[in-house]
């Protein structure tokens, strides 16, 4: 089971990173949206797949599930998301601004 | 006693969100936020105290012992870089008062630089791998919305790369985490440190490590610096100040805190990894400080070159060279945000930013133009100025080392920084005036004020370097032995 995960976040990154590489800004943000979901896959399979109960002192027997790495999981969604959030925003007011959702066209001035 | 530790922390981010419901009240608002920094900074000074009286302190939340809860420890590292950070961010306020505008201080300003500041002291007090990371996000996303405010069209132009770059980086400080956790099953630090002290630092370990040097070195602008000159040189001049003084000093802070304490056992990959990057950061550094004509370009390729300098410290890893590069940081700190301040005014003043277009300011504003000089030969490191210290003991250091490569890199990237800075001094203060008498625009006290206590802070600092000794004695010591860290953190209750 953890290999085939494995294999979908390669999937999944290699999505991504091709995705960020396009010069599309929308494009580049659902590639940092697929990116962080790589991740959060990385970080449930790392620390071990299902293997024992559920992690309740007393009310279930032993061997337990490490839980830290869905707390992790849990506090870095809320990060992409806000984060993801922001960039979407910020790409719109960027399009309003300077008329361009282009990356190549937002390099800068020519005399740089 | 030892909650006091939180309040770097909490307050900042407390008075934040009360101040987002002040929004109308501009004077309120300021007000408050000078004080909760002043306040921050009294503080600690009083940890650092105590520190140097207790040992260490740390502080489990929740009442979970570690390794199983998160912690915040204050050593003398990161309690002195608290400090500095909250009385540069103070002085920051100050000039912001008079230069940020109305605009920006009814859309959240405030709020947003205390947000920062708690990120800035949350990672520097942290005690856990994760909670680093979910630090940084606080500080970036406070980042993030302090570059884009104002919306003009190079700010929401570069703030998109910015951001994208630091989302990026971020993803990778993830996968090194899941790495880490994964080979080791711990992420609190202290233990980090004793089990791969006891297990060894395998290759897997040290590849780890090097994913974690990528990720700090992106954002300390190490090497991998190419966002920083763009996003550094759009935002407001008090913004400017900030991020120059305080964004990539964490990323430094982070790479210290694991480089000497977790993945000190294979300095010849990873320390030599580090001493190549920083001498091309030095050289790559000098060759932008030279070549643009833009100041604020210049000034902020003065910054790679002093995160440069300062990871050379790391590099050789003597016992002097950390304690030079620890002063050198605080000097940094203190010097950047002056100089960031300096340069904004100058446009400020002049409305141009080429130094070929500006001449003869010193006529004009004599106090400001010799401050310049000041900052000039303070970040070159002419004693008894603030940057003498730390550029000898990093000296000494790489010295007792035999880095002569990067000894002579160092030092010859101090000269590479006086000539940047003479050029701006020596085109744009002397020369013809092209400000008449007539059209002078007069130079704001609540400008000139935070610079002046700016060159107060590097003249003293120079001058008083005897007197922080003793603090950046132990916190140096902390760094060189990582056991007296471990002890603190895992050595029972406190």
């Amino acid at each position: 089971m953890e290999t085939l995960i494995m294999i979908l976040i390669g999937i999944l990154t290699a999505v991504a990173t091709y995705l960020i590489l396009s010069r599309n800004i929308i494009r580049v943000i659902l590639g940092t949206a697929v990116l962080s979901h790589a991740v959060h896959m990385l970080i449930l399979t790392i620390g071990g797949l299902k293997k024992g109960n559920v992690p309740l002192l007393k009310q279930a027997d032993a061997p337990y599930t490490d839980a830290l790495p869905q707390a992790l999981i849990l506090t870095a969604i809320v990060i992409s998301f806000a984060v993801t959030a922001f960039l979407l925003v910020l790409a719109y007011r960027s399009y309003q601004a300077n008329g361009k959702d282009d990356l190549h066209a937002l390099r800068g001035t020519n005399d740089e | 006693m030892n909650n006091l530790i939180v309040l770097p922390l909490i307050m900042p981010i407390m008075v934040g969100v009360i101040l987002v419901f002040l929004r109308s009240y501009i004077r309120v608002q300021r007000i408050i936020s000078l004080l909760t920094m002043i306040a921050v900074a009294c503080i600690s000074i009083f940890v650092l105290n105590t520190i140097q009286s207790e040992g260490i302190l740390r502080l489990d939340f929740g009442g979970w012992e570690p390794p199983f809860g998160i912690l915040f420890v204050a050593d003398s590292f990161s309690m002195l870089l608290v400090l500095t950070a909250s009385i540069v961010t103070a002085i920051c306020l100050i000039y912001a008062f008079s230069s940020i505008g109305e605009g920006h201080e009814k859309m959240f300003f405030y709020p947003f630089v205390l947000f920062l500041l708690a990120g800035v002291n949350g990672s520097l007090l942290t005690g856990d791998m994760f909670n680093l990371f979910v630090c940084f996000e606080v500080m970036l996303l406070a980042s993030y919305a302090l570059i884009t405010l104002g919306g003009e069209k190079v700010q929401l132009r570069e703030s998109i790369k910015y951001v994208v770059i630091n989302v990026v980086a971020s993803w990778f400080f993830l996968v090194a985490l899941a790495l880490l956790y994964g080979t080791t099953g711990t992420l609190n630090m202290a233990h980090l440190a004793e089990r791969v002290a006891e297990a060894g630092q395998d290759p897997l370990l040290t590849t780890i490590s090097i994913v974690f040097l990528l990720v700090f070195s992106l954002k300390a602008g190490l090497l991998l610096f190419f966002w920083l000159p763009g996003s550094y040189s759009v935002p407001p001049t008090a913004v400017a100040a900030l991020f120059g003084a305080l964004l990539t000093k964490v990323g430094i802070y982070a790479l210290f805190r694991t480089f000497t304490l977790i993945f000190y056992h294979e300095p010849d990959v990873t320390h030599s990894l580090i001493g190549v990057m920083a001498g091309i950061t030095i050289v790559a550094g000098c060759m932008g400080a030279i070549a643009f004509k833009d100041v604020r370009q210049i000034v902020a390729y003065n910054v790679v070159i002093a995160v440069g300098f300062i990871l050379i410290g790391l590099a050789v890893a003597t016992p002097a060279s950390i304690e030079g590069s620890i002063y050198y940081i605080i000097h940094d700190m203190i010097a950047k945000a002056m100089l960031f301040l300096l340069v904004g005014t100058m446009i400020l003043l002049t409305g141009k930013n080429k130094i070929d277009e500006i001449s003869g300011l010193i006529r004009n504003y004599p106090l400001f133009g010799w401050l310049f000089f000041i900052v000039t030969l303070s970040l070159t490191g002419i004693p008894p100025l603030s940057g003498f210290v730390g550029k000898i003991l990093v000296g000494q250091g790489t010295v007792e080392a035999g880095s002569y490569i990067l000894l002579a890199l160092a030092f010859i990237s101090s000269l590479v920084v006086l000539y940047s800075l003479l050029r701006i001094f020596l085109n744009s203060f002397f020369g013809e005036t092209i400000i008449s008498l007539g059209e002078e625009i007069p130079l704001k006290k609540g400008l000139l004020v935070p610079i002046v206590l700016l060159a107060i802070g590097t003249v003293s600092l120079g001058l008083g370097a005897e007197f922080i000794s003793a603090y950046v004695g132990d916190a140096a010591n902390t760094l060189v032995n990582p056991v007296i860290y471990i002890e603190a953190v895992l050595g029972g209750e406190k």
